[in-house]
């Protein structure tokens, strides 16, 4: 069974450039325009694999990402957040809230897949 | 989408890199072979690549990979840490930091200084392989770097910390990583369970110790534990580079009974076992970390023996009499196959036939991996070279570099010994004659760095050896004058720029003002000719006044074999040097009557001399009413041998001539053809100057 991923952002040319590779590889995807869209999908999803930006309005990405790990469906889904940010604050905070990995915008479609075949197997 | 990326976490962290980087690399200087001191200047580089291209530094990026790919070989010891490399790093780091200013809002880096040093570098990491195979900028952020072609031994430790679950993080998957970078054998390390009913499904408790067998360098393993560098203790150790670990020079008794293969590794695996529980029965180390450290012995075994059989399957040593005396052999089989052709097609035998051709296939096959056998590259005799620049350039106060490429070019074995000396001869001529001592060079507006280029490329069924240099280069009006002193030429002889440069080749000319200790000892420039034509060579010279001059040297691939125009004079059989041969013509009663006796012939409005084999051989009886001449170019003027018939084209191994005929130098060898009979095989250069010779002579006494 084709697994789902869900993509949270409040870009659309981000959701729509994830959404296309991911689709392209046979996953299912799931889109989120912000951190709260995020947290409602995911109690309404079943979900393998969230890809999450950080800043967002409504909930950004470490908030989502605390309260994902915070329901017991999400304990363990490999979350994986984008970031521009700098790498020793924003990428440690979202770590210790429980993030899997990330991926460094600008990335390539190449550079996404391999995060996810990473952290998703 | 987002916010101007701030940009001021990475700069920090890069200054204080930097600096660090710095110390680092003053360190090593003083302990060049300090291991952890290179693998620090590696990490730094490697921290402000990777955070370089996150945070946009492209430039810096890309210009950092190329310092860190050579400091990886560094690391690798496939490069010596030298003065050179700690020079070029420390500009290449002071570069890094004005690229970063420049960001900030400084000045502007300087690129040209960018570029020197990329340059450098690069020609650090391959010195013999020469420009064309400098590397291409990066494009990716993960991009491979120069790894080294043997396989390295990792050791790596990976330990998860007990939460590393919450992070949705599969340790399975990074191992599956692992596995997917080479040979891999990984042992679990359970020590830290707990009793099962403590035992917490959501904690991890798991080490593991992987043994890596792989063409990779430690970057691309960290790479897979990127994401959990944070999350668990991980140790990279590379065991080969570890003393006493592959090459122990204390071995155990278990370690010599394997290697002398009295037990194998299994066996051994089996009798130390119970060394392991009684330690483990004493509680001095847990079972896992026995079996992870038996693995690691296993493992270690096994990439011994591996570089032991590539050892020994790679190369034989082979008496070079052996290799003459098969390829003596294989003559013979040629022979004997052409003759079994040649009595099959006689016979009309249908199964005979498709005998014959078979052998003929497997013949041929056998005779090119033969001759293949006596092939070597030509890279050991241009590396004696260098030595050579180096010494006579100092000597005689020049700075010179030597520049080699296409040491992978194969010659026969005889060609190669044969020709150092003619090399030693020209490389002489062009350090003492040719490059300018460097306040000259300076005069000139060139780098008072001379150069001198020795390259070696495939042309056909011959190779090509250039020896080229950018110094004074030849004046041709100054050779002319020195060849009406020398009686060489006469003054009133009109000759082209090219003719003058083949001055150098005759005997007895030299225009070096004085004698030097490097040239002129005599040997001239015609010796070197000699030799080179001894090998059915031939020798060009090419040269601009003041930008250098150029020697190249056309050798043939193999003295073994040769391709040659099969002929007939009566009933005598001749092989001609197919190389040199250009066309074949006619030549009638009525061409020699036109001609008033003289040996020339006009071919399409060019008058062309020729010589007649029969009359130099003394061969007898009566010439056809139609004989043929082959026409060659000789010396780079064409001449005709005149034949009775032209019978083809015939590849044919050469055999020299018994020691009383050695001195009959018109001939270069024999062979024998399918039918049993001798061809002599004639050397057209020695014919041609004999003729000369005689005639000149002649002309004297007249």
């Amino acid at each position: 069974m084709a697994k789902t991923i869900m993509t949270v952002d409040d870009s659309s040319s981000v959701r729509q450039m994830v959404g296309m590779t991911l689709k392209g590889a046979g996953f299912t995807v799931v889109e989120a325009v912000d951190g709260a869209d995020g947290l409602n999908k995911a109690k309404a999803n079943t979900l393998d694999m969230v890809i999450t930006d950080l800043n967002m309005p409504n909930m950004d990405g470490i908030a989502l990402i605390t309260a994902l790990r915070a329901l017991p469906n999400y304990k363990f889904t490999p979350i994986v957040m984008l970031t521009t940010e700098s790498q020793a604050t924003r990428k440690q905070e979202g770590k210790s809230a429980g993030a899997t990995g990330w991926i460094v915008k600008p990335f390539k479609p190449e550079q996404l897949l391999d995060v996810v075949k990473k952290v998703l197997g | 989408m987002n916010v101007a990326i701030d940009t001021s976490a990475f700069t920090e962290e890069a200054y204080e890199l930097l600096s660090e980087l710095e110390d680092s690399l003053l360190e090593l200087e003083a302990s060049p072979t300090d291991q952890e001191l290179i693998s620090r200047v590696f990490r730094a580089m490697h921290t402000i690549k990777g955070s370089g291209a996150m945070f946009g530094f492209d430039a810096v990026a890309e210009f950092t990979h190329e310092v860190e790919t050579v400091f990886d070989m560094a690391r690798n010891g496939t490069i010596p840490v030298t003065k050179a490399l700690i020079d070029l790093t420390l500009a290449a780091r002071d570069q890094i930091r004005s690229m970063l200013d420049a960001a900030a809002g400084g000045e502007p880096a300087n690129e040209a200084n960018a570029k020197r040093i990329i340059t450098g570098l690069r020609a650090l990491s391959n010195k013999d392989g020469g420009a064309q195979t400098a590397p291409t900028a990066p494009q990716g952020k993960t991009q491979t770097k120069a790894s080294p072609d043997e396989p390295n031994l990792f050791r790596i430790r990976f330990k998860p910390h007990q939460d590393i679950f919450s992070t949705g993080t599969n340790p399975l998957l990074l191992l599956n990583e692992i596995r997917e970078l080479g040979e891999c054998r990984i042992v679990a390390n359970t020590e830290s369970y707990p009793d099962f009913d403590s035992m917490d499904p959501e904690t991890c408790y798991t080490a593991w110790e992987i043994f890596l067998t792989a063409t990779v360098n430690e970057n691309a393993i960290r790479d897979v534990f990127i994401f959990v560098e944070d999350e668990c203790d991980l140790n990279i150790r590379l065991l080969d580079q570890e003393s006493g670990m592959v090459d122990a020079p204390g071995k155990k008794i278990g370690q010599i009974l394997v290697e002398r293969g009295d037990i194998n590794p299994q066996a051994l695996e089996h009798a130390l076992q119970p060394l392991g529980d009684r330690l483990v029965q004493a509680g001095a180390v847990s079972p896992d970390r026995v079996r992870a450290a038996l693995t690691e012995q296993l493992v270690i075994q096994e990439k011994q023996e591996k570089k032991k059989a590539t050892e020994t399957t790679t190369s034989v040593r082979v008496p070079s009499e052996k290799l003459d005396t098969l390829v003596d052999l294989v003559g013979e089989l040629v022979t004997m196959q052409a003759r079994l052709n040649q009595t099959a097609g006689t016979l009309g035998d249908h199964t005979l036939q498709l005998i014959a051709e078979e052998v003929e296939r497997l013949t041929a096959e056998l005779r090119d991996n033969t001759m293949s056998i006596r092939m070597l590259t030509i890279d050991t005799t241009f590396n004696k070279f260098k030595r050579l620049v180096r010494d006579l350039s100092t000597e005689l106060g020049k700075e010179i570099e030597l520049v080699t490429a296409g040491g992978e070019t194969e010659l026969d074995k005889t060609v190669i010994d044969q020709l150092n000396d003619p090399l030693v001869h020209i490389i002489r001529n062009s350090i003492d004659h040719g490059v300018e001592p460097p306040d000259a060079r300076r005069a000139k507006g060139k780098n008072p760095v001379g150069k001198i280029t020795l390259a070696a490329i495939h042309s056909g069924a011959s190779v090509l050896i250039r020896v080229e240099d950018d110094g004074a280069g030849l004046d041709a009006k100054k050779l002319r004058a020195k060849g009406i002193e020398k009686g060489l030429i006469s003054p009133d002889d009109e000759m082209s720029e090219k003719e003058a440069f083949q001055l150098i080749f005759a005997a007895g000319f030299s225009t070096a003002a004085k004698i030097t200790n490097v040239s002129g000892r005599g040997v001239g420039m015609d010796v070197v000719r000699r030799s080179i034509e001894g090998l059915r060579g031939s020798i060009d010279v090419n040269s601009t006044l003041g930008k250098g001059t150029t020697i190249t040297l056309k050798l043939p691939l193999t003295l073994a074999i040769i391709e040659g125009l099969l002929v007939k004079v009566e009933g005598e059989n001749y092989v001609l040097p197919l190389a040199a041969v250009e066309e074949c013509v006619e030549l009638s009663r009525e061409d020699v009557h036109k001609a008033h006796g003289r040996h020339v012939i006009n071919v399409r409005g060019e008058i062309i001399p020729y010589i007649r084999i029969r009359d130099r051989f003394e061969i007898e009886g009566t010439a056809p009413q139609i004989e043929q001449i082959v026409i060659s170019e000789v010396d780079e003027k064409r001449i005709g041998f005149v034949v009775d018939n032209v019978i083809g084209q015939h590849q044919t191994v050469i055999k020299t001539l018994g020691k009383n005929f050695q001195h009959s130098e018109e001939f270069s060898g024999a062979t024998i053809l399918g039918n049993g009979d001798v061809a002599l095989i004639l050397d057209l250069n020695k014919m041609v100057r004999y003729v000369e010779d005689e005639e000149t002579k002649e002309t004297e006494t007249l």
